[in-house]
């Protein structure tokens, strides 16, 4: 009988659940939600300006031509449909028809080759649109881009964070559209919210706009971000309700503390596109680090577990190789480098270093923000134990440490780099042989290889995603395989929100996308 | 020396100072490797080479030291301070912006401390040996000593999330709707916080100083005289003594304007209080020169006049300072 009941009283039970989560799924309209930003904004204006501190903005404020759900398909968004031409140089985009600009001017295909030229020559990431040529406008709402050679990295350039369509009745008036006055106040965008306010330093208020073209949305009426650059503050704000969201929140002894309070989702699902990764960059240009051998040694005498668990304290994922292990061109099956003194004092004595007393030899690691110091210091203690005397060098500030960077200043540096989207835009910068001593970010570990060069050459005009795959494949074996760097793990960036918040921006931008799915529960 | 004169010469050693400050200030950020370009190159996650070389080229930055220095004070000279690079935005408006903010949480920080640290220190040199002394001492020194952002936290912690009295972050709530007292009782309660927060530095100077100067204050001869003329305790001590032992600690509030002002950026970046602090500090990060040179500058001409307001206030409380011209 009590048999009976209980599995009675469990049966309502699935059925209460099932119908609360019915009623999840219908998305509650109106609301305000108030998310933290942690750093001010340069500019509102996401043609001209990457990052995710106007990426968040950048993604309400425009809209682009599609935009990628978390399997990283690509999804309709101002382009309702798309095609590639067969020899992969002709892109045509069809855009809605009811699309307007927040001051009520539709918005035509003609604003596309406008915003396709200005990002073309503004936008920090070059290599984005570099093959196209020219935009065609057979009509209002067609757009053909016309390209030097296949690209199919433009169609992960045509999201959000990095393709906003930008009003040409605005920004074509002559202005440096960099330092455009439209940038920060009287921003008229395309996506589905307007800029109401914006004091930097302070807060911007975003509104729903009414007239935008997918119909009964943007759900929320408002969403009030706040900047607060203190992650400690933020992480209080979060706690006790000021704040309902958050994203690229990093620090991991912040992040296992808001894991545990009650009503609060953390995750680090939703940074694939963005790619941060944590590595130990070797200048293959000095002394002993020129030898394959010694690089490998250092690999092995380096301990990634002790990083992610003690340091990372279990929020950072293992990455094996330049390429975010989200991202579907990431390939976990190359060389690894478990911890193995040993074979690390053998390498070193292969490669004609022998253990003189305590030491072999002397190098320098550098570092470029405070965050990265424990790291920096436990791979000086890692490198004593086989012999290899290594000083830290501090840097006062982030200029300090770039120009160093940029100049080939170092020996081992502590370093984070994202892949952008596709691995043309923010891959392939550092291992070129082209890009040697570009600045910062560029191929700083003075690495060529031809038969890399060759592959990433023919990877970016790959249409056919298997054989694209295969080429990236290949690529990361060799790189790992050759360690100019030592792939440590993806930065543990984790979105923050309240249980109160339904439809986060989980996709592969993070907040770099536009939260018009995002809705407040009752 | 007749009052017109001496007022000349200050406002000439003022105009030569805010000179000084520009020239030196400009030479040292020059002095340190790399430049805004990285900053805002770090912004946008990268940016090719020929990017950088044309933002470089944008704001002049390829340009040889002395021109450059030349330009920007000639620049000075016109009551233009620039424009910012990382902002896109000019600096006074910038500047403009965010000194409200400054001044109120300053202003209030230094009221406080100045009050409650003369009534500490005079309760406490009425019974210098008695709990209540040690543990005003106590206080102070705790204040003095803890670093401000962990009493920024400690606070935040305390009083915003396990009894949560006031706001994390930031001057306003921007949800708040009504009139002007729904607005002025808002920022009230985000003022708070941070004016203990900075109060708390200061405290124990003022507290040490009143205290030592009402002992000694206490033990002079006129106060005797008072005593034994039959007055009233709480007469001697507030009406006669209490005056002269002000002036030492008017003084040492007049010296202390600039630290409380260099306080701020510590304690406006905890709360994310939106003034000068948090851009000056943020500034620097961003190697944005004409900003942080605009913020120096004003920062000078905040304690110059900081100064000025002490020379009044102590003639208010000396009349001998204001008889001897």
């Amino acid at each position: 009988m009590t048999h009976m009941f209980k599995r009675l009283l469990a049966a309502t039970a699935t059925v209460a659940l099932v119908a609360t989560g019915a009623a999840a799924e219908e998305p509650t309209k109106g609301g305000t939600l108030v998310v933290a930003v942690g750093s001010n904004i340069r500019t509102m204006n996401s043609a001209v300006q990457s990052g995710i501190a106007t990426g968040f903005p950048g993604a309400q404020i425009f809209a682009s031509p599609l935009r990628y759900d978390e399997d990283w398909t690509p999804q309709p968004y101002l382009a309702e449909s798309w095609e590639t031409s067969a020899d992969g140089l002709h892109v045509t985009l069809h855009l809605v028809h009811n699309a307007k600009f927040h001051d009520g001017v539709p918005i035509t295909s003609k604003d596309v080759a406008f915003s396709v030229k200005m990002i073309k020559e503004n936008h920090p990431f070059k290599a984005m649109f570099a093959p196209v040529e020219s935009v065609d406008t057979p009509d209002d709402y067609t757009a053909v881009l016309n390209l030097s050679q296949p690209h199919p990295a433009l169609m992960l350039a045509m999201s959000g964070q990095l393709m906003s369509i930008i009003p040409e009745h605005i920004y074509g008036d002559g202005q440096d559209i960099k330092t455009h006055p439209r940038n920060i106040e009287n921003v008229v965008g395309s996506g589905p919210f307007k800029l109401t306010e914006f004091k930097n330093g302070e807060y911007f208020v975003l509104e729903k706009f009414d007239d935008f073209f997918i119909d009964g949305r943007p759900y929320l009426d408002k969403i009030v971000a706040r900047i607060i650059t203190d992650p400690a503050a933020r992480a209080i704000a979060y706690e006790n309700g000021e704040v309902q969201m958050g994203s690229f929140e990093t620090i991991p002894r912040i992040v296992n503390r808001l894991k545990k309070v009650d009503g609060l989702t953390v995750t680090d699902k939703g940074f694939g596109a963005i790619g941060p990764i944590d590595w130990l960059a070797i200048n293959t240009a000095k002394g002993p680090l020129q030898d394959v051998k010694v690089r490998k040694a250092i690999a092995y005498a380096v301990d990634k577990q002790f990083i992610l668990k003690a340091l990372m304290l279990g929020t950072a994922t293992d990455a094996h190789t330049g390429i975010h292990p989200d991202s579907p061109f990431y390939e976990p099956d190359v060389e690894t480098y478990d911890l193995d003194l040993d074979k690390a004092n053998a390498l070193l004595d292969e490669a004609g270093f022998p253990m003189q007393g305590d030491k072999r030899f002397d190098l320098t690691i550098d570092y470029g923000w405070a965050e990265a110091k424990p790291q920096v210091e436990y791979v000086k203690a890692a490198l004593k134990k086989v012999g290899i005397e290594v000083t830290v060098r501090a840097s006062a500030d982030f200029p300090t440490w770039a120009k160093r960077m940029g100049e080939g200043d170092f020996d081992l540096s502590w370093d984070a780099v994202y892949n952008w989207g596709d691995p043309v835009i923010g891959v392939h910068r550092t291992y070129l042989s082209s890009n040697i001593g570009k600045g910062v970010w560029s191929n700083t570990q003075n690495y060529s290889n031809a038969r890399v060069d060759e592959l990433l050459e023919m990877a970016g005009k790959e249409t056919d995603p298997e054989k694209r795959k295969a080429l990236y494949s290949e690529f990361q074996k060799i790189v790992a395989d050759e360690v100019p760097i030592y792939f440590i793990n993806a930065l543990p960036y984790h979105l923050v929100y309240s249980n109160k918040v339904g439809n986060p921006p989980m996709g592969i931008w993070s907040t770099s996308s536009p939260m018009d799915m995002t809705y407040l529960k009752e | 020396m007749p009052a017109a004169r001496v007022t000349l010469i200050r406002i000439f050693y003022a105009l030569a100072l805010l000179l000084a400050v520009l020239v030196l200030n400009f030479s040292l950020m020059h002095l340190a490797p790399g430049d805004v370009a990285d900053t805002i190159s770090q912004s946008m996650g990268g940016a090719d080479a020929e990017v950088l070389e044309r933002i470089r080229i944008d704001y002049g930055l390829d340009q040889p030291f002395l021109v450059q220095l030349g330009r920007y004070i000639g620049n000075v000279l016109h009551f233009d301070l620039g424009y910012s690079f990382f902002y896109n935005q000019s600096v006074t408006s910038l500047i403009l912006e965010r000194l409200p903010a400054t001044l109120l949480l300053v202003i209030s920080a230094q009221v406080l401390a100045l009050v409650v640290g003369v009534v500490l220190g005079v309760v406490s040199a009425r019974r210098p040996n008695g709990m209540l002394s040690h543990f005003v001492t106590f206080l102070a020194l705790f204040g003095y000593s803890a670093p401000v952002f962990w009493t920024g936290i400690l606070l935040l912690i305390a009083f915003s999330l396990k009894i949560p009295l006031f706001p994390v972050a930031g001057m306003q709530d921007i949800t708040v709707t009504g009139g002007f007292f729904a607005h002025a009782w808002d920022i009230l309660r985000h003022l708070v916080l941070p004016m203990i927060t900075l109060a708390s530095i200061f405290l124990a100077l003022y507290s040490r100083l009143a205290r030592a100067t009402m002992m000694e204050v206490l033990g002079s001869d006129y106060v005797r005289t008072a005593k034994a003329k039959g007055l009233s305790q709480r007469d001697v001590v507030y009406k006669h003594a209490l005056k002269n032992a002000l002036s030492p600690v008017i003084t040492l509030a007049g010296l202390q304007f600039s630290a409380v002002v260099s306080g701020a950026v510590l304690v406006e970046t905890v709360f994310s209080w939106p003034g000068l602090g948090t851009l000056a500090f943020q500034s620097i990060i961003a190697r944005d020169t004409p900003t942080i040179l605009g913020i120096l500058f004003f920062s000078a001409l905040v304690v110059i006049v900081g100064n000025l307001l002490t020379d009044f206030a102590l003639r208010l409380v000396d009349p001998r300072l204001g008889g001897r011209r």
